[in-house]
């Protein structure tokens, strides 16, 4: 019950100390308002980022064209050998007909130049899919030493320089977060100390009565974990209508249908939830240092 | 064992300067004992040592069977709940009413609003403010004030009231009306009072027990003694 009430009393300190120096936690607030803003921004980039990038790499295939005089025993052959590798998850045959076909279909100029010819000029293939997208020099390597194969390759270029700049832009991001992470616990820090200063004549009379050392500091600890949730609220409510109505705006993809944006719920949820918790965490972290730096017991 | 005793205690501050210099004095419960010297004679830093403000260089200090030389910090507080504490400046918070400073202090202990109620009212009255219970401290007069101050340092009962210089802001007329309501704490409730003073009228009237402190050294401990007492000796 003390415990209880003690913690009770530190909330209503918190939030008359939040309300009765208003400007300066308003600094603390924007300031932890603009960083989980970041953070939430960011959140949602690298999500989408890896959804994509698992979608591309469920779709990076290795196309392995068999040399034109190979027979089908050859070509079950080498078919078992791939399967065979490790790191790879499936082999399926696409005989030439199926990509004449295939190809026709797609555009019918390509029918007009296969009718040229007297007989089909495209060779016999496997596809093959690997099961981790940075296995796919080595496998594809492994591939060409076999017998009767004409070429192997993948959609290298396109797709693993998307994945390259998603992934530095992941990297840019995670740096600035980090930063702005500490300019805002840096601030808290700030506003703490002068909290603790504004109060120093209640902490020296909280100390001489015999409150505890986690009596007197908890107050403090709660205000910067007050700041923290209310520099959330913002960020919290731009995400979640934010990121519906770009959704909506974009039809769920960006540019290509291949770059399919994640749905919304309950993915917005999380991100919400995430930036509570970060902010809860951040104001805490930044009255802490204030805490055992500041307020001498 | 006596309430308070102190034992070859030395206190030298990390600027070179000793405060204190092998002093060595028992209080009982229920004294009333006085603490004169002049200005850094060592008189503070005794009073701070009894609830630990300072811990002593060596020696041992023992405040109701609580070591406070080996009091660990994460502990003080144990110690300061038995220790009532009123200063020169009166530490009152402005923004409370009288009531509030009072119950203030229980309030930070956990206490429940229904038996910090009847305390604080009887603490109000012993120090006779009980008209003045809905002022703030910037409508009372010093000796109002300082009323406040002794009702919140004996609201939870201490065993040991501190009082340092409590009377050094205050006219003559007024100190005596605060150095009546010390004297009826330690009366009527046996509660041990320690006081630091100047004041010399007080000393002498109250007839009580003194301890002169002269250049961190314990000089002299008279039973009934006066302020002349140690400047005829």
């Amino acid at each position: 019950m003390k415990a209880l009430r003690i913690v009770g009393r530190s909330f209503r300190d918190a939030f008359k100390s939040v309300f009765r120096n208003f400007s300066l936690s308003m600094a603390s607030i924007l300031c932890a308002t603009i960083t989980l803003l970041v953070v939430a921004v960011s959140l949602i980039i690298a999500g989408n980022v890896e959804d994509v990038t698992k979608n591309l790499e469920k779709e990076l295939t290795i196309v392995v064209y068999l040399e034109k005089n190979a027979t089908e025993e050859d070509a079950s052959f080498i078919q078992s050998s791939i399967k065979n590798m490790k790191d790879v998850a499936s082999v399926t045959y696409k005989s030439k007909e199926e990509w004449k076909n295939e190809m026709s279909e797609y555009d019918p100029t390509y029918s007009d130049i296969f009718d040229s010819y007297s007989e089909n000029p495209l060779l016999d293939s496997l596809v093959v899919s690997v099961k981790d997208v940075n296995s796919l020099e080595s496998v594809t390597s492994e591939i060409r030493k076999l017998d009767k194969i004409d070429s192997a390759g993948y959609g290298k270029d396109a797709v693993t320089t998307i994945i390259s700049v998603f992934d530095f832009v992941e990297k840019v991001t995670i740096v600035i977060v980090i930063a702005l992470i500490f300019v805002t616990a840096f601030l808290i820090t700030n506003t703490i100390k002068l909290t603790i200063y504004s109060r120093r004549n209640e902490i020296e009379i909280m100390r001489l009565v015999g409150s505890s050392n986690t009596a007197i500091k908890l107050p403090f600890v709660i205000e910067g974990f007050v700041i923290g949730i209310l520099g959330s609220i913002i960020p919290i409510i731009l995400t979640i209508y934010g990121y519906i109505i770009a959704y909506e705006k974009l039809n769920g993809y960006i540019y290509v249908e291949l770059i399919k944006l994640i749905a919304p719920f309950n993915f917005v949820f999380y991100i919400a939830l995430i930036i509570m918790v970060m902010g809860a965490l951040i104001g805490m972290f930044g009255s802490l240092l204030a805490v055992r730096k500041y307020l001498k017991i | 064992m006596k309430f308070i005793e102190l034992k070859n205690v030395n206190k030298t501050y990390s600027t070179g300067v000793t405060a204190l210099a092998d002093l060595s004095v028992e209080i009982d419960k229920g004294e009333f004992v006085f603490v004169i010297g002049h200005t850094a004679s060592g008189k503070s830093t005794f009073i701070k040592m009894l609830y630990r403000e300072e811990k002593p260089t060596s020696g041992s200090v023992i405040v109701g069977g609580i070591n406070v030389a080996k009091l660990r910090n994460g502990r003080v507080y144990k110690l300061r709940r038995k220790i009532g504490v009123v200063f020169q400046d009166f530490k009152l918070l402005p923004k409370l009413t009288v009531y509030e400073n009072v119950a203030f202090a229980l309030e930070c202990l956990g206490v429940s609003s229904k038996e910090i109620r009847p305390k604080v009212m009887k603490a109000i009255e012993i120090v006779g403010l009980k008209e003045k219970v809905r002022s703030f401290p910037h409508q009372l007069s010093g000796g109002e004030q300082q009323r406040v101050c002794i009702a919140r340092a004996i609201v939870n009962e201490p065993k040991l009231l501190i009082c340092d210089e409590p009377t050094g802001n205050l006219d003559p007329d007024t100190s005596k009306e605060i150095m009546k309501v010390i004297d009826n704490i330690n009366k009527d409730l046996k509660t041990t009072v320690i006081m630091a003073t100047h004041d010399k009228e007080i000393v002498n009237r109250m007839k009580k027990r003194v301890l002169l402190i002269e250049h961190g050294i314990l000089t002299g401990d008279y039973l009934k003694g006066s302020y002349k007492s140690h400047e005829s000796a």
